[in-house]
């Protein structure tokens, strides 16, 4: 039997006292689509980056092909067949595609300059021989996601790349986009190009993987043929415990709208028109979700509900109150909650310590203090309280909000917004970045939220997270609701359509 | 990591950078010293000894001192908002001008009236002159440093304007306050400060640096102003109003710095004279940098460069009084520096 193409072996990696890797074995057959899985922090990436050379393992050994080798930065793992393509996209707007695909080893005559026909050339070959669409001459800050991802691979396979890590590779992508890509890395393995598939995302496993490898705080908890392993079981071994499955529905009582907008037109920071007239109620007790691509006015319909960004038009009742037009804290003050889609800039102060973020937006309530004096034993009993039911780690009310995992982050403030006791919730991507456990639990309280009688509106790209908590869906593009549909009438196929704004042209209802 | 020895980094971390950088400090100067062919640790020691070993060294540091409490205080309160005021320097300037128009004209008052009003005037006017980069900072979003430093020009030449008048014949100082609106010295409780201009003031400042300290610590609107200067986003989500959170950060501040004035017209000369101030203001800007925008650190920071101060003219004989601005440059230089190596030491620590 041939030796793996590529074969991590016992790789132990610390920083300081915290083990990433312990004692990782991982191997990949050539013309394999392997994936590797685990919660955030599991280790996943940091085995990669030792592959691409990115990392020094502390010990434990590489072999390509049974040969041991040494990878000391990525462009030896570039001249020994590896690539690697990023979450974040590494390209330049500014250059073509032919360009960035080419830069560093771009063809040149003996006296001429970069010869741009040649390149544009050798690109749309290797596009062709790999059924990879990409347009050599166009400007990278023109293109779509997907296209540009589509660039970064071939940017990989123009370095000579035959065995390729994908990190997170779908995080980025619309429905439809990520049908493509699975088309075109199942291409790339009949063309004998060996892939690593890093994700978080059980279905895109079942999908397009052969094998799989489950890392769990930094060690292998499960590997074997995906065939083989059900998708509950990958879960489980992932989390390290069974996974509940979400609450049945309660009875919904009588639909009283708690959060009402009328023909609102929000602007964005540019002054163009964001949002443009939008209607929406929504009940005591309901779940709306609004699908969308990123960018097509959902931040901007969130911040003006919070109170963060004025309306150019039109008005938003809170539990019966106007409040279109008021500050942030009017906002708050009239029953409304608000977990943002930016924890970091918006939802959190990271150098302040975890107590003092749980009071952040409630630092005038009489309970926390008196008169103008807030009680740091009241700061610290709140916190001790919600650190345990939301199970922040660590539950110690002084460390500071920067020192928290992302997971966490998000975890605090979802303890926070839940808890001030508001009618209405804003939820913008409410589990972005957070491990599958984590998710779990914040489904269950939003659920447990809604039963409780608020209303819910939430924004997320994942479908599958709108699919499973929504009453009702809409779908936003371009600053409109184009489509309102139930969940039980729809699938991530017609949303993700509606989503590129073709759903209506399409005719698919 | 364990939580203990995360709180003991937590804790040891705001002590060791400064303590680091002028430990460095000194012994650089120490080359300095070695240059021209001087001793360093007979320099050192004698500017130790001069400046706290005797009551009236000590009386000198704490004098020295006193004006630097209050302007590292209202630089720190400008820090904890996100603001850099260098007008601390005029706003000091115009509040011991107030203080002393406030004491020439209250010829009749007594003590509890008369020295609480030139208190008060001081407080009002430096705190108007910070107000008014506060407010185009609100308003307009005007950037506070440029205006700030402008104001310190204008109120330079604002009171040598309006003191015309009011000046001495042939000087540069307005008369002699009330004697009720003075400040009483130190050495009145303390015999051992005797012949120092040690005064009341430095109560004064304590007093101020405590108060500082509950506002940014303990209130609701300190709560609002760290929110504002650590993360702007993150406050306005949380109900904060930005703009008027800064504006009274900055006439917070300018009053901080008015109190500072009174220091020299109200507890030393008991007059108004021009050019007073002598960038007490700037070095404030050092002294809430090597205090970490702390009030405690601050009150620390200010007594070095109080005793530095006062060394430097104790050896003034046998090495240049430039050694002095030296040895405070290179405070600043590496409490910048330090605090980022330990940081980084810190977080190599914890990962």
């Amino acid at each position: 039997m041939a030796p793996p193409a590529v074969a991590l072996r016992a790789i132990t990696r610390r920083f300081g006292s915290r083990v990433a890797n312990r004692d990782v074995t991982f191997e990949l057959e050539r013309g394999e689509i392997h994936a590797l899985v685990g919660e955030n922090g599991a280790g996943k990436t940091t085995l990669m980056r030792v592959l691409y050379g990115l990392l020094q393992p502390d010990s434990g050994t590489i072999e390509l092909d049974g040969r041991p080798v040494r990878i000391p930065d990525p462009a030896a793992a570039m001249k020994l067949g590896l690539g690697m393509v990023h979450q974040h996209f590494l390209l330049v707007d500014t250059l073509t595609v032919a360009e960035n695909i080419t830069l560093g080893h771009e063809p040149h005559g003996p006296l001429s300059g970069y010869r741009r026909a040649a390149a544009e050339r050798e690109v749309a070959a290797l596009a062709e021989r790999y059924h990879l669409p990409v347009e050599p001459g166009a400007a990278v800050s023109r293109l779509s996601v997907g296209a540009q991802q589509r660039v970064e691979i071939l940017k990989a396979l123009y370095h000579g790349a035959r065995v390729l890590i994908l990190d997170e590779p779908t995080a980025v992508l619309t429905p439809q986009e990520v049908d493509d890509l699975f088309d075109v890395l199942k291409n790339l393995r009949e063309q004998g190009v060996t892939l690593v598939l890093i994700t978080h995302k059980l279905a895109e496993v079942k999908a397009l993987a052969h094998r799989v490898t489950v890392l769990r705080a930094g060690e292998v908890v499960g590997r074997g043929a995906v065939a083989e392993l059900s998708v509950e079981r990958i879960a489980e071994l992932m989390v390290g415990r069974p996974i509940p499955p979400l609450a049945p529905r309660a009875q919904r009582e009588a639909a009283v709208p708690l959060l009402e907008v009328h023909d609102l037109e929000v602007r964005d920071a540019r002054g163009l028109p964001a949002v443009r007239g939008v209607r929406l109620d929504v009940c005591a007790g309901e779940i709306v979700g609004i699908a969308g691509v990123e960018g097509n006015g959902q931040h901007e319909l969130i911040e003006c509900l919070a109170g963060l960004r004025p309306p150019a038009r039109g008005q938003i009742r809170v539990a019966g109150q106007t409040v279109s037009g008021r500050s942030a804290r009017e906002h708050a003050a009239a029953g409304l909650a608000h977990i943002p889609s930016d924890r970091l800039r918006r939802g959190l102060v990271p150098e302040m310590t975890l107590a003092e973020n749980l009071v952040l937006g409630l630092q005038h309530r009489p309970e926390l203090g008196r008169g103008p004096l807030l009680s740091r034993r009241a700061l610290i009993e709140r916190a001790r309280g919600l650190l345990d039911e939301y199970d922040v780690r660590p539950p110690d009310p002084m460390a500071r909000a920067a020192a928290l995992s992302g997971g966490n982050q998000q975890k605090l403030i979802a303890a926070r917004e839940l808890s001030r006791g508001a009618t209405v919730i804003l939820a913008a991507h409410p589990t972005r970045g957070v491990d599958l456990g984590a998710i779990a639990f914040l489904h269950q309280r939003l659920l447990a939220a809604r039963d409780a009688g608020r209303a819910i509106l939430l924004v997320s790209s994942e479908l599958s997270e709108i699919l499973a908590l929504s009453d009702r869906i809409f779908v936003m593009f371009d600053g409109r609701f184009t489509h309102e549909t139930l969940p039980s009438r729809t699938d991530e196929r017609v949303l993700g359509l509606y989503m590129t704004g073709r759903g209506a042209e399409q005719g698919v209802a | 990591m364990s939580a203990g020895r995360a709180r003991a980094v937590r804790l040891l971390l705001p002590l060791g950078a400064p303590l680091l950088a002028v430990l460095l400090a000194l012994a650089a100067g120490a080359l300095f010293i070695l240059a021209i062919g001087e001793h360093p640790v007979e320099i050192y020691g004698l500017m130790l000894s001069q400046s706290l070993g005797t009551g009236y060294g000590l009386g000198q540091t704490l004098f020295k001192a006193t004006p630097l409490i209050f302007t590292g205080l209202a630089v720190a309160l400008g820090f904890r908002c996100g603001l850099f005021n260098i007008g601390v320097e005029g706003q000091l300037y115009l509040g011991g001008f107030a203080a002393a128009l406030a004491g020439l004209a209250m010829k009749s008052a007594p003590p509890l009236i008369a020295l609480p009003v030139a208190l008060a005037a001081a407080a009002l006017a430096g705190g108007a002159w910070g107000a008014i980069p506060g407010v185009l900072k609100a308003r307009f979003g005007a950037h506070e440093v440029i205006n700030s430093i402008m104001l310190n020009f204008i109120a330079m030449a604002l009171v040598s304007y309006a003191g015309h008048g009011l000046f001495q014949h042939a000087t540069v100082r307005t008369a002699e306050i009330a004697p009720a609106a003075a400040l009483p010295r130190l050495d009145a409780l303390a015999p051992a400060l005797r012949g120092s201009p040690a005064n009341a003031a430095l109560g004064l400042a304590v007093l101020v640096a405590l108060a500082v300290g509950v506002l940014l610590f303990r209130t609701r609107l300190g709560y609002e102003l760290r929110a504002v200067g650590w993360n702007a986003p993150a406050a306005e989500y949380g109900g904060v109003s930005i703009g008027r959170t800064q504006a009274l950060a900055l006439a917070l501040s300018g009053a901080v710095a008015g109190l500072g004035g009174c220091n020299f017209v109200l507890g030393y000369k008991h007059w108004f004279e021009l050019g007073f101030s002598g960038g007490v203001g700037f070095l404030g800007i050092a002294v809430a940098l090597l205090g970490r925008n702390h009030p405690i650190g601050v009150i620390v920071a200010a007594l070095f460069f109080g005793a530095l101060s006062y060394g430097g003219l104790v050896i003034n004989q046998r090495v240049p009084r430039e050694l002095v601005e030296v040895l405070q440059a290179l405070v600043i230089l590496l409490a910048i520096g330090s605090q980022q190596v330990l940081e980084r030491v810190a977080r190599r620590m914890q990962a």
